[in-house]
């Protein structure tokens, strides 16, 4: 399950340039579609989206607001909408709760906001021990939170998706939403990590 | 099913391997894989929930030694091929040696945009009332079904509070399969990791999982 290369790999890579011929051949996909969406995970969405969201929610209270009561709503505000980004839920890192988002049956993650997910999102080693040591799995991510904070673990199961809105830093007091945002990561906003500073 | 994807409590995988820096995408094939099966997603052939099951629906051997993009081509192979537009001797042959049947559409590039920004939205206008509201108990079904389902194995049997409620969405199990939306209540469940894990378990961890209503019953 991780990304290093197999046995199974150049049988992938044969029989993927097979499907994309085949499919092509038959008019089934057209090829500057798979160049854009390809280009559009690449370039155009990405983490910086969330830390737009999650910055604009340090900067303005009544935002804040919405986003933790209507966050598909507040996120598409900023233009942030559609492919696995359907029904969001907004989750507030306090000092006493902590929240991680993990999808232990797929990758199930917000593209809109986050883009596509890490290697290790997806890998056996995280999805298989979110659940049961989110504490150990912060750990390894380099998070260490005091024993009485509770770690609230939410398995992404059907189409809601979730993002981590971490604690602001502090020692930002007067900082722009842009200068804040440079701050927002993204495992802060998965909840494996805490914002740069 | 009870795959090897339902991953939640297994042991032994070792640490978590970050890269720093990460790209979108580790290969060129990657990034074929990756948008082939979006786009033959928009053809309308079949669901998300279909596309989840066959990739999960693999032995658990083929699905562990596979990496993530191996399993979507192998996904997107199968799924072609059960709905008859390829076939094996073709992927074999690397080119097309029949007619193509007609699809429901064919993604245009300029499509792309609008079809990713407005997404697939699941939630339906419920024709019923919610069995549970928040704060309710409910435990989890101890079932094991042979086909798609979202219950992940750590919950069943287990009881938790439901935490929110969504509104209909369109339920997986029975959608992945071709049985139409069928919309279901979806709730977030929480359960204390003491019920999930037993006595050893983060006194102070809990985790949550959105549940659909029949996968629920009163506690």
């Amino acid at each position: 399950m991780g990304h290093d290369h197999g046995s199974h790999l150049s049988d992938t890579q044969r029989r993927v340039r097979a499907l994309e011929t085949i499919l092509t051949e038959k008019g089934y996909v057209e090829p500057a579609a798979l160049d854009a969406l390809i280009e559009t995970y690449e370039t155009k969405i990405g983490p910086h989206n969330g830390a737009r969201v999650v910055a604009k929610a340090w900067t303005d209270a009544e935002y804040r607001e919405w986003l933790f009561e209507d966050a598909s709503a507040a996120i598409a505000s900023l233009g942030y909408t559609g492919r696995q980004g359907e029904h969001m839920v907004a989750l507030e890192n306090t000092p006493a709760v902590h929240n991680m988002v993990v999808c232990t049956l797929c990758s199930c993650y917000p593209w809109p906001v986050l883009g596509l997910p890490p290697v290790w999102y997806k890998s056996a080693p995280y999805r298989s021990r979110a659940v049961t040591d989110p504490r150990g799995v912060l750990r390894e991510f380099g998070v260490e939170l005091s024993e009485d904070t509770q770690i609230r673990v939410w398995d992404s199961t059907a189409e809601v998706r979730y993002l981590v809105v971490p604690m602001r830093p502090q020692g930002t007091d007067g900082w722009s939403a842009e200068d804040l945002a440079a701050l927002v990561t993204r495992d802060s906003m998965i909840g494996t990590g805490l914002p740069s500073r | 099913m009870n795959g090897a994807h339902d991953m939640g409590g297994t042991q032994g995988f070792g640490p978590i391997e970050r890269e720093a820096g990460e790209p979108a995408f580790h290969a060129e094939w990657e990034r074929r894989a990756f948008a082939l099966t979006l786009a033959m997603g928009a053809t309308g052939e079949w669901s998300i929930d279909a596309s989840r099951f066959a990739r999960e629906d693999r032995p658990p051997l083929d699905y562990l030694s596979r990496t993530y993009y191996e399993i979507w081509a192998a996904g997107l192979e199968r799924l072609c091929a059960e709905r008859g537009l390829l076939t094996a001797e073709e992927i074999e042959a690397g080119r097309s040696l029949r007619p193509a049947r007609p699809v429901g559409r064919t993604l245009a590039a300029a499509d792309v945009e609008p079809m990713l920004t407005r997404g697939g939205g699941v939630s339906r206008e419920p024709d019923r009332p919610a069995r549970f509201a928040v704060g309710d108990r409910v435990r989890a079904r101890n079932a094991h079904p042979r086909t798609h389902t979202r219950l992940p194995r750590y919950v069943r049997g287990r009881t938790g509070i439901v935490e929110r409620v969504h509104g209909c969405h369109v339920f997986p199990d029975v959608h992945a399969h071709g049985g139409g939306e069928d919309p279901q209540w979806l709730y977030t469940v929480r359960f204390d990791a003491h019920e999930l894990w037993g006595a050893d378990a983060d006194p102070a961890a809990v985790v949550s999982v959105d549940a659909f209503e029949p996968y629920l019953e009163p506690a």
